[in-house]
């Protein structure tokens, strides 16, 4: 046991993807920035002063201070409060929990279908090909961010208000996840049709093996490094699709923020000079999103063999 | 020729059915609209008989046949906010939506061409870096960040401060970054011209200009940079190809190579992406007229969204379907037309 994991540490340590990491700047610094950030959210209740959800913690005679360094600034909250006299680093750290979660569950509900489209587009070829592609094509042409918007305008206006709050997390992660499927679905079938073209599948065809296992033992482990390119990117994607709804109010109710709803309710106030409250989860989400847009082109430049050996 | 376009036409048609049904069974799906027309007081069988004389008792196919016969002859019912035909409603807010589409285009097509070219002729000048750079970053801003942003410099104005006010820094910081009174942020302004039909444009006067500046920059803001990284990964290709090679040994003037040779075939490309993010655009301006109030059709939207307008909700989606289908179409025939190489029939390969 010691010694599989000990050889597969050295597997890595040997890899490309290591040599090419350890001599990138650029990647180093955005994995460690990205890092600290998902540590800060996931542990959130920990490093947060104050819980935003609990209403007793709340006082609203605190509204609307501004962050240390300005006058009338209190140190019991460097980054100033919101309208509803909420602190600020308390509800960013909460705020990016949520995005955070939004982002990675609906790149998870993307890659499902996506692989499962792409799988049986590309292998099985003819009319299951041409239906799904067709499908794809159709729904990337009108911008996934146009179909989340739709459906989310739906799904607001049959279940109203109050109960859409509730699960608006499950809701945001089917919505982004529906949207988006097909990029994962189309990068799937185009890796899928060079591989089934290859010697071991006619082997594992000879040998008998049902359609199935080929598809997802033998043909599925050899497309999963530009699937997870492909994902490392959607994860931007999603938390900024996730963000854009929550601005239009499609998104996550106020009472539970995400970046995107901090944003918007800092928005009504923004003529009242409290810039705070809009730009710095603003500041936190573009942080955020190019860390995880840096590491996706650097995975993209490694493991393209195409740009590796151009 | 003629059956690549039969081909484009009939796929266009089924697409807009499908985009029809999804409609129809919106309406269909979302609230009564008997509850919309009488009061609580109308009884049971009142309301059965009116009911069947609105012909909401026949089969779906029945009811989805009069809807799309009604749809094809441009009535889309009437908005329960408006009190007026849906579309008529959509008519009075495109322009103001077209406005902002154009004036963002203008932004796009005079920035991107240049930088895009000049970052592929010498990707090794650090001011090509710098561009790759701040696109990357752009990408990485949502549009209603970019628009916020504007508004809190140009229009609101900020005071900083971290530096004492009197000395040197802050004073040029606040110099730099406070511009009272500056940009407008909020709609069209008042001085629009009226064009014809329901067109008033803020095109030709200084405040409908000064109105269109903000929102025409963020929408830019946000498909600039994937302009310019597709227009340098197409252009550097194109530079590798054997005819500009072959161009280079024979003598032609790197101008001539650059911008007759190369450029040409770099835009092919860029028209078929081009085409395609009309569909992103219109996503983008729900957001950029939420953030300006804009009077567009997309803030008209999300305004028929909070208001459970469904009539107007289901009409939008019948046009903006239908600006989709046809862009697309028109761009699969143009790219055709000029790519000799596109497969005219049978599948793509």
């Amino acid at each position: 046991m010691t010694t599989a994991t000990l050889s597969r540490w050295n597997r890595f340590r040997e890899s490309f993807l290591w040599y090419s990491f350890k001599r990138d700047k650029v990647a180093i610094a955005s994995f460690i920035v990205l890092l600290l950030m998902v540590f800060a959210a996931v542990f959130a209740p920990l490093f947060a002063p104050t819980n935003p959800y609990d209403l007793a913690q709340i006082d609203i005679m605190n509204s609307e201070l501004p962050p240390v360094g300005m006058s009338g600034a209190d140190p019991a909250f460097p980054l100033g409060t919101d309208a509803q006299g909420r602190d600020m680093l308390s509800t960013i750290l909460y705020g990016t929990r949520v995005s955070l979660l939004i982002g990675f569950g609906a790149v998870v509900l993307q890659a499902v279908l996506g692989i499962l489209f792409g799988l049986l587009a590309g292998y099985m070829g003819g009319k299951v090909d041409s239906i799904l592609m067709r499908i794809a094509d159709v729904q990337l042409s009108f911008s996934t961010l146009m179909v989340a918007i739709i459906v989310g305008a739906v799904f607001k206006a049959s279940f109203g208000n109050l109960m859409f709050g509730e699960i608006a997390i499950y809701m945001l992660i089917f919505i982004i996840g529906v949207a988006e499927w097909p990029q994962i679905a189309r990068t799937v079938r185009a890796s899928v049709l060079a591989e089934k073209k290859k010697e071991y599948v006619d082997a594992a065809k000879v040998m008998g093996f049902r359609t199935n296992r080929i598809m997802f033992r033998h043909i599925l482990p050899n497309t999963l490094s530009p699937i997870f390119v492909i994902a490392t990117v959607q994860i931007a994607n999603a938390i900024i699709s996730e963000a854009a709804l929550s601005f239009l109010g499609l998104g996550m109710p106020e009472t539970q923020p995400s970046l995107g709803s901090l944003i918007k309710s800092g928005f009504d106030y923004i003529q009242s000079g409290s810039w705070w409250i809009t730009l710095i989860p603003g500041l936190v989400l573009v942080v955020l999103v190019l860390v995880i847009n840096l590491l996706g082109d650097w995975l993209r430049d490694v493991m393209n063999p195409r740009l590796y050996k151009g | 020729m003629l059956a690549f376009l039969v081909q484009r036409i009939s796929q266009a048609v089924l697409v807009m059915f499908v985009i029809s049904v999804i409609a129809f069974a919106i309406q269909d799906g979302l609230g009564d609209p008997l509850q919309e027309m009488v009061g609580m007081s109308v009884s049971m069988e009142e309301r059965e008989a009116l009911r069947e004389e609105l012909g909401l008792n026949d089969s779906m196919v029945v009811q989805y046949l009069r809807f799309a016969g009604k749809a094809i002859q441009g009535d889309l019912g009437n908005s329960y906010f408006y009190g007026k035909p849906t579309l008529t409603v959509i008519a009075e807010h495109l322009p103001a939506t077209l406005e902002l589409v154009i004036g963002a285009s203008l932004i796009i097509m005079l920035l991107s061409v240049p930088i895009g070219v000049y970052a592929a002729i010498r990707p090794q000048a650090w001011l090509a870096k710098f561009f790759m750079g701040v696109s990357t970053v752009g990408i990485s801003i949502p549009v209603f960040l970019t628009a916020i942003v504007l508004i809190q410099i140009y229009s609101i104005g900020i005071t900083v401060e971290w530096f004492p006010v009197d000395s040197g820094w802050g004073q040029w910081l606040n110099g730099a970054l406070s511009t009272d009174g500056g940009m407008p942020s909020y709609g069209r302004g008042d001085d629009l011209k009226h064009l014809f039909g329901t067109w008033n444009s803020g095109f030709f006067s200084e405040l409908g200009l000064m109105h269109l500046v903000l929102p025409c920059v963020s929408l830019a803001s946000i498909m600039l940079p994937l302009f310019i990284r597709l227009i340098r990964a197409e252009m550097m290709e194109v530079l590798q190809s054997d005819y500009i090679r072959y161009a280079r040994a024979k003598g032609l003037s790197s101008a001539r190579i650059n911008f007759l040779h190369a450029l040409k075939n770099t835009m092919l490309p860029v028209i078929t992406v081009g085409g395609v993010q009309v569909g992103v655009m219109v996503a983008y301006t729900i957001l950029t007229e939420t953030v300006f109030q804009w009077p567009g059709v997309g803030l008209m939207f999300l305004e028929a969204i909070t208001r459970s307008d469904i009539p107007l909700i289901v009409a939008y989606l019948m046009v903006v379907g239908l600006i989709f289908v046809i862009t697309n179409t028109l761009v699969d025939l143009v790219y055709g037309l000029v790519n000799p190489t596109v497969k005219l029939t049978g599948k793509k390969a």
